[in-house]
This record gives C-alpha cells, structure tokens and sequence, in this order.
C-alpha cells in the first residue's frame, strides 16, 4: 500500500481516539464520584496512548516529515478523519456513557480483526489496544445496565442519550476511501462485515438494560470526509491552543 | 469509664506512641486524636480532590500529546490519592459523604494554594516543581506519623509526589532551555508561584495553634518554620539552574547559618486566601458542588440497581 494511503488509513483509525480522548479528558475533576473520574480518566489516557502508537508510525512511514504532534494539533478542521459520534459533547454523564458504549462495541469488533492486518505495526497495536477497550466496553455496558435498569430519572435520560446518539452509528461501518484501499490489502478491516454482530451485541446489552432500540431511517455521517458537526471547531480551538499560539517551539 | 480508666487508657496510649508503635483504627484512642485526625486527614484528601482542579484546567489544552498523557496520568493519581486518603480516614468512623458535606459546606480546609488560577503552560511546571516540592516537604514525615493507615497511604502518595515534582521541573527545564517567549513564560509562572508555595508550608511557629500537640502524635516531626526553611535552601539552588529569579530582593546565602535568609511574607494575603476571598475560592469550591449534585442521579441510580440486583439473588436463592 501506498504510504500516503496509508497515513489517511492511520489517521481515519486514530482521529476517533484522538477526539474521544480530548472529550474524555474535559471530564476529569468534574466525575459523578471519585471512581469513576479515575475511570475516565483512565479511558482517556488509553485512547491517547493509541494515539500515539498510530501517529508515531504514521510519522515514521513520513520519514519523520511529520511528527506525531503534527497529526495530532496542526491539521485544518476538515482533514480530521474521526466519526461524528466521538465529538459529541459531554451534554451529561448519560451522553458520556452512551457515547463511549455506542463506540466501544465498534472499537472492540474493530480492534479484534485489525489484529489480523497485514501490516505487522497495525496488527501489535491492535493487539496491545484491545485488552484496553474490552475493558472501557465492560465499563460503559455496566453504566448502561446501570442507568437504564437504575430509576425512572436515569432510565429515561439514557433512553434519551442512546436516542439521540444513535443517528452517528451508522456512519462507523461506512469506509472511506482509505478504509476501502486498506481492506483491499488486507491492511484494514471490512468494516461493512462487522455491522450484524455489533448491532447484535449493542441489542443485549440495551435489552437487559430494560432500554428500546431506537429505530431510525435517517443517520448523519461525513466526519470520516471531514465534514464535522459545529462541535468540533471548538474542541479543536482548545485542542490546539498552544501549538497554533506558539508555533515551532518544543515543550 | 471512670476518670481514672480513661487517664489510665490515655497514658498507655501515649507511651505507645512514644515507643512508635502504630495506632490503629480498632485501637483505643483519646477523642480528641480521633478529631484532629479526621481533621488533618481530610484536609489532606479535600487538597488532592481540589487541587485536580487547577491543573485539570490544562488537560484539553496541553501542549504536545506527551506532555498530555503526562498530564492525565499526575491528576489521576491527586485522584487516586483522594481516595485512599478519605477511606483511610474513613477507618476513624466518618463517612466519604459526611467528609464531603463538610467540604461542601466550607466547614473542611483544604491547601489554600490551590485557590490561585492557572494562566498558562508553564503554571504545570510551577505546580509540579514547586507545589509538589512542598507538599513533599511537608508529608514525608508523615510516613511514620502514629496513625497506621495515615502512615501507609503516605508511603504511596510520597513515592508519587516525587514523580510528580520531577515531571514539573522537567517542564520548566523545557521551557528554560526553549524560546525567549517560553522563557518569560516560566519566569512569570515562578513569579506568580513563588510566594503561595511559602506560605503553604503554614503560618509561623508563633502563630501555628497546632504544632504543640501534634508534635506529640507525630503528625508533625519539624515546626512550619523549619520545613519552610528546607523548601527554601532546597529550591533556590534548582532555580539557579533554570537560569529563572526567585522573585524577592531579601534573598541571599547566610554564611553564618548555612541557609537562605528570605523577605518577609505577606501573611494578610494568606489570611485573606484561608478565609476564603483568594482569586479562585468560589470557583473552585462551586466546581466540586457541581459535579457532587450533578452527579446525584448518577449515585442513585447506582444504588437502586444494586438494590435490585440483591433482591433478584436472594429470589432466586428461595
């Protein structure tokens, strides 16, 4: 594969770590008990820990043109190849829950054939991640559980999180170009195979979460083009602060 | 109990501690020990808790993706702290939630420094190094302090806190040896620190209404004046490195004493700040009660699940 091609298939993996993680570190300091601030917290340091796997090869397959923190903080809004759903914002913790399970179940199925890649350095990081994400998956079903079979006030504003959030997920097993041209060198993963089995496991979990399926015709997608929702200018305007303010400088 | 029992209780207790014995939680202890430690302890975990705040506010805005996971990982562990701090003092028969009541409420302290705002990158540096310095200074000895479970939640957050001192000076090295801008930036940051981190270590000995009795508990090993004085002779000669000024004029080696004589400090501003009109107070105290009450359904939710879940195992058992 192509090394341009291949960065754009880093980034598309990495960017939805990289955006849940910023989202996931606003959270620390501010969490419903001290548990589960470090769990987040935790949940985030993971996710910037694959951040920095993917882009530190993605630097290295530049001959280091480009560094990680490159890829990271001096891209433009629209070459962030991340999914709508991991930029929504932390309206409350329900939409932080519903957020991080409707990813983690993908991230999960993701991570288990990403280990099969051709490509040995996507394949060890997908080993090494995964073992971290079917622990943020169990943490985040539990809180489903949680919530949805909790009271009647939790019940209902999961159902309304997991309502609301639910027209992101369509978008997570539509491929990009990159993601196209990786499958084709059994570099990435049929994403498009994975749907069944997610929808399946989403369904269980929510089923014993005493929670409804939403059903909709309608889904929004485009973050994997780089069309965002509003919500990412400001994520990225806070993201990239200092690098943008002070430009060339080492810290 | 009469009198005399208790005098007696008393005076094994002390000789216990005297022979530095560990108190612990299902021992005897007088009720003013069981006070003061409640007090001290969470006033210690009320800082860690608090003081993610300060430094949080940097998380989404750190400057490179390592200096960020650093950054996560060092206010994790304030968190991790926090915790083992208030289920240590939770042994004393006081609950997690009785404790943040009275931090809620502003009837609990916790370390004034935190009450002064973050402004820039370098203020991640200046805390580490300078902030971390102290409370270094400060809860080292605590590591053989006579409460039990104190003493070994401090053996950890010590061997932390070193880390976390490193990583901040680090950040100032950084900067030091980086751009002119970045240069000014530690300055200023040592500029606005400085100060707040003195006066961390407490009021003078004369005005210390403490030291007395827990010096006989070792809660206390060395007087405030002492520990500042360390801080001081072991500060002075890293900022020389940095090639930073240590903003006050009085400041020079003492041949004769063999430590650094200082300026006076301005202890109306740490009165001001205890009492609660320092820059970030309201804010910082406002930012806890937030997330305690938005997080109320949260818990309850927790709790009703696991209400039912108990109900459903013992069906199932009958």
């Amino acid at each position: 594969m192509d090394k341009k091609d291949l960065i754009q298939y880093i980034e598309t993996i990495a960017d939805n770590s990289l955006i849940l993680g910023q989202r996931m570190g606003e959270l620390t300091g501010h969490g419903p008990t001290l548990e589960v601030d470090i769990a987040c917290t935790n949940i985030s340091l993971d996710l910037f820990g694959q951040v920095r796997s993917y882009f530190q090869y993605a630097a290295q397959l530049s001959n280091q043109e480009i560094s990680e923190d490159d890829l990271a903080f001096l891209r433009q809004e629209r070459a962030y190849k991340n999914v709508l759903l991991v930029e929504q914002p932390n309206r409350d913790f329900a939409y932080v829950i519903a957020r991080q399970f409707l990813f983690d179940h993908y991230h999960f199925l993701f991570l288990k054939h990403l280990q099969n890649s051709e490509d040995e350095t996507l394949a060890a990081i997908a080993k090494k991640s995964i073992k971290e994400v079917s622990y943020h998956k169990r943490f985040s079903s539990d809180w489903i559980i949680r919530l949805g079979d909790g009271t009647e006030e939790s019940k209902q504003k999961i159902q309304t999180a997991v309502d609301d959030l639910w027209q992101y997920t369509q978008e997570l097993f539509e491929p990009n170009e990159a993601e196209k041209a990786a499958e084709e060198k059994h570099i990435g993963v049929d994403i498009v195979s994975l749907q069944a089995e997610y929808t399946q496991n989403v369904g269980k979990v929510l089923q014993e979460a005493t929670l409804t399926q939403p059903d909709l015709k309608f889904f929004q997608r485009g973050g994997k083009k780089g069309i965002h929702t509003e919500h990412l200018g400001y994520l990225l305007s806070d993201m990239q602060y200092m690098q943008r303010t002070y430009p060339n400088m080492k810290w | 109990m009469s009198e005399q029992e208790v005098k007696n209780l008393e005076e094994i207790f002390e000789a216990r501690i005297a022979r530095d014995e560990k108190i612990e939680p299902k021992d005897w202890m007088p009720e003013k020990y069981r006070q003061t430690h409640i007090r001290q302890m969470s006033q210690h975990a009320h800082s860690e808790i608090v003081g993610m705040l300060p430094e949080g506010n940097w998380i989404t805005r750190a400057p490179s993706l390592r200096r960020k996971v650093a950054l996560l990982a060092k206010v994790q562990d304030e968190a991790g702290h926090g915790l083992y701090l208030y289920s240590a003092t939770e042994t004393l028969g006081i609950s997690r939630d009785e404790l943040y009541e009275q931090l809620h409420s502003g009837k609990a302290k916790y370390s004034s420094i935190f009450n002064y705002p973050t402004l820039t990158w370098a203020d991640m540096g200046a805390i580490g190094w300078l902030v971390d310095g102290a409370a270094i200074i400060n809860q080292v000895p605590l590591c053989n302090t006579s409460f039990g479970p104190y003493a070994r939640a401090m053996v950890r957050v010590c061997k932390e806190e070193s880390f976390h001192q490193r990583q901040g000076y680090e950040i100032m090295l950084t900067l030091c040896n980086g751009t002119e801008v970045q240069k000014e930036m530690a300055q200023d940051a040592l500029n606005r620190w400085w100060w707040p981190s003195l006066m961390m270590l407490g009021p003078t000995d004369d005005m210390s209404v403490h030291t007395e009795q827990s010096m006989k508990w070792k809660l206390k090993r060395k007087t405030n004046d002492e520990l500042r004085q360390q801080f001081i002779d072991q500060t002075v000669p890293q900022a020389d490195i940095l090639g930073l000024t240590i903003p006050d004029s009085d400041l020079k080696w003492n041949e004769e004493t063999g430590h650094y004589d200082f300026g006076e400090i301005d202890w109306d501003e740490f009165w001001q700040v205890v009492k609660g009109h320092g820059p970030c107070n309201k804010e910082r105290l406002q930012t806890r009660v937030n997330a305690w009450e938005n997080g109320q359904w949260v818990r309850d939710a927790a709790l009703a699940y696991a209400e039912k879940q108990s109900e459903r195992k013992i069906k199932k058992a009958i």
